[in-house]
């Protein structure tokens, strides 16, 4: 036996004693997510029992160092886990927007003391992280973005508002974009800080989409007196940081792209009904057929952009294909969903619909191709740097 | 198993790549267009390719092969498809070889050093009606003295005018619509009652009518079981569907990298057209196409080769792909070209008329979304 398929072997007992079983059935909706956090309340004893053993090993963060609280695998043997994982349909024991997307940046960017400061306690679920990038007159033109961070000596006085800020209401620290040069060019007079969000100054404002829920908040910095340490990379350097972090960003909201859940065609043929073992709907039925190639083939690409950078093959840039084409196929996907679920899924509220659950999913879709760089700037990202095009 | 080339299947390919740019460009394929050649393919070329080893790509290295699998073979599918050469590499040395691969040791033994030799021509003889649609197969093959009486007629065979031994599926019970009661048979196109027609394609590539009357075959011609040849048949369709996928990602890519080209040197308004957005999104959704049916298509040939009868809906996923993404991407090439990609002399076109047919060859992508809902039973 060659290694990886011995930590299969071990990897599969170990999951088969210590996933439990209510950790193996499938999300009812988003509520059965776990945040993790100081303020965080566990759904159920054994969404804390999962998590806590998780993070015991290593794997909320499975390739990151064992030093910073990772599972030190290599990418080969976190691919098993998450094959093992998802043969026995195994949760997230955490989602985190500080595995996703802090963590990797502050792996390539950050000082030894940072690194040993938050990894650990990112790993374990103690700290939940939001993302403070976009402001109200710069969307796809972040780089113009006018949050201000003045030198003040021994710390930064930070004044501005950032907008989009997913879960800032329930987050306890931020990875913030400021200016710290106004005078430079828009690119080069950014820097990227961190800062607690119980600090004096930070309020948040819930923001109401059209799906009637509230994911993203405005955040508001009225002198916020951040600690100099807290700057993470050099000074007027944060562009950098703030561009690896979203490559990052991109591959986790491609993973959206991947079908969860039930399949779609037996969503279908619970609400159409069958004939001669065929959906009752021929036509509907040619397209969840065309969703489902096109989904499998994503996956597939998915996989293959991994053993792609592994191979000293891949380009970063393949982000952007991924995050665009995920963020489609997702909002392809819901449009299915409500076209099977016909008039039962434009229910809003009540038990039936668990509470609108599958129209407001639908609506929250619709953001995947805006959220991370809209597909329009992942498309002129590929043909800038993949197909090198002209004036791109 | 990565998804990418291994190191050895990388050089198959870089020699796959060199010898047929050189050898078979485009150019060879006007050339007999031209010359009206009677083979519609090169003999000489075929000869090179069994000096290269690639007839005998998929062959076991006991019967004078390289013994190698489908990732292989695909990659010089895909090779075929970059430079649009007529061939019988994908009729004789992968559907024809697995054919063989498939029967008795006797025939095996003879026949597979053959075609490493690049000294017989086999043909599939599946399709009779405008559609792929292999359980649709009506030919009679009637019980017959020593063996069957096959009686019907055929379509769509590829290299059908030029092959020394035909694979026909024929019907020896049940009905039409049936998958039970086909029956594989390895039969002499000379044979008394086989009336061979060439049929001149839009892609200026190989293909044949072929009409039986009450032709003869032995009890010994059968492949596989009487009665019993769908998963055979089902085997090779998916052998050679993984190859046509693979040709298909080939002549898709070529036709966008030469399009990707033109936007970088055409001028309009004073400036390259590939600085223009509208064609900026295009070409990169287009990329993202081909990049994501890559995947899917070098999966499919990986499972051909370890799980075969596993490798269904992996090969639905992979032709029903390639076959989307390459007439997108002759579509854009054709628009995108603007006017001088309306002409016959540039290959722009040659590209659209090759895809056209690989998308309908062994189904296209409405046969392999139907073949998928099927196995997803919905």
């Amino acid at each position: 036996m060659t290694d990886v398929d011995t930590f299969r072997s071990e990897t599969r007992a170990w999951l088969a004693t210590n996933c439990p079983a209510s950790m193996r059935l499938p999300l009812e909706d988003d509520e059965d997510r776990c945040w993790g956090g100081r303020n965080w309340e566990f759904k159920s004893e054994d969404q804390k029992l999962w998590l806590e053993r998780m993070a015991e090993r290593g794997w909320t963060a499975p390739t990151w160092p064992t030093e910073y609280g990772g599972g030190g695998l290599s990418r080969d043997e976190a691919k098993v886990l998450r094959e093992e994982m998802r043969a026995i349909n195994a949760r997230s024991p955490l989602d985190s927007f500080g595995i996703w997307m802090l963590g990797p940046a502050l792996l390539k960017y950050g000082s030894e003391e940072q690194k040993k400061k938050y990894l650990p306690e990112i790993t374990r679920g103690e700290i939940r992280w939001c993302q403070g990038y976009s402001e109200p007159n710069s969307g796809s033109d972040l780089a113009s973005l006018q949050t201000r961070a003045e030198d003040k000596g021994d710390h930064f006085l930070v004044n501005g508002q950032k907008v989009w800020t997913s879960y800032a209401d329930k987050a306890d620290w931020i990875f913030c974009l400021v200016r710290t040069n106004p005078a430079a060019k828009k690119h080069e007079g950014i820097s990227f800080i961190l800062f607690d969000m119980a600090s004096e100054g930070v309020s948040t404002r819930p923001i109401v989409l059209i799906s009637g829920k509230s994911p993203f908040c405005e955040t508001f910095f009225d002198d916020v007196r951040v600690p100099k340490e807290n700057l993470v990379g050099e000074l007027n350097k944060g562009w950098d940081v703030a561009k690896y972090l979203l490559t990052h960003e991109r591959e986790m909201i491609s993973g959206i792209g991947l079908s969860a859940g039930r399949p779609l065609g037996q969503v279908a043929a619970d609400s159409i009904g069958t004939e001669d073992g065929m959906l009752a709907n021929p036509l509907l039925r040619g397209q969840i057929a065309a969703f489902d190639i096109d989904a499998a083939a994503f996956q597939l690409a998915l996989e293959r952009v991994g053993d792609l950078a592994k191979a000293k093959q891949g380009h970063p840039a393949m982000s952007s294909m991924l995050k665009y084409y995920g963020a489609e196929l997702n909002k392809r996907r819901h449009e299915l969903l409500m076209s099977a679920g016909g008039s039962d899924a434009l229910e809003w509220e009540g038990e039936r619909s668990r509470g609108g659950d599958r129209a407001r999913s639908w609506l929250r879709t619709k953001a995947n191709s805006i959220e991370g760089g809209t597909s329009e700037v992942q498309l002129n990202i590929i043909a800038k740097r993949l197909l090198e095009l002209p004036g791109a | 198993m990565a998804l990418v080339l291994d190191e050895q299947q990388s050089m198959l390919q870089e020699s796959a790549r060199s010898f047929l740019a050189d050898k078979a460009p485009v150019a060879h394929l006007r050339k007999l267009r031209e010359d009206r050649d009677a083979d519609g393919f090169s003999r000489d070329l075929w000869k090179e390719f069994a000096e290269m080893g690639f007839t005998g790509v998929l062959v076991p290295e006991e019967h004078g092969g390289l013994g190698l699998g489908n990732i292989e073979a695909g990659t010089i599918m895909e090779e075929i498809g970059r430079n649009l050469t007529p061939s019988p590499f994908l009729s004789t040395a992968i559907v024809g070889v697995s054919a063989l691969l498939r029967a008795n040791g006797e025939r095996k033994g003879k026949l597979l050093p053959k075609i490493a030799a690049g000294e017989l021509l086999m043909a599939l003889a599946v399709d009779e009606r405008a559609k792929h649609g292999p359980r649709q197969i009506a030919m009679s093959a009637k019980r017959s003295g020593n063996g069957f009486a096959l009686s019907g007629t055929k379509a769509f065979v590829v290299d059908g005018h030029v092959a020394d031994l035909l694979i026909v599926a024929a019907r020896t019970a049940g009905e039409p619509g049936e998958t039970d009661g086909l029956t594989l048979f390895f039969v002499d196109p000379k044979t008394k009652g086989l009336d061979v027609d060439r049929t001149i394609m839009v892609d200026s590539h190989n293909a044949a009518r072929l009409t039986f009357d009450s032709v003869q075959v032995d009890a010994d011609a059968v492949l596989g079981e009487v009665d019993g040849g769908w998963p055979v048949l089902e085997g090779i369709l998916n052998i050679g569907r993984g190859a046509v996928a693979a040709e298909l990602v080939g002549a898709g890519e070529e036709a966008f990298g030469r399009t990707v080209s033109y936007l970088k040197e055409r001028k309009q308004f004073g400036r390259a057209i590939g600085e223009f957005q509208a064609l900026q999104h295009r070409a990169a959704h287009l990329y993202s196409e081909i990049e994501i049916t890559r995947a899917a298509v070098l999966k499919a040939l990986q499972q051909l080769d370890q799980k075969l009868h596993k490798a269904a809906p992996f090969v639905s996923i992979a032709k029903a792909r390639a076959g989307k993404t390459a007439t997108l991407a002759v579509q854009e090439a054709v628009q995108m070209h603007g006017g001088i990609g309306m002409t016959d002399a540039i290959d722009i076109g040659l590209f659209m008329k090759r895809v056209r047919v690989a998308e309908e060859l062994f189904g296209d992508a409405n046969f392999h979304a139907d073949g998928l809902a099927r196995l997803k039973q919905y």
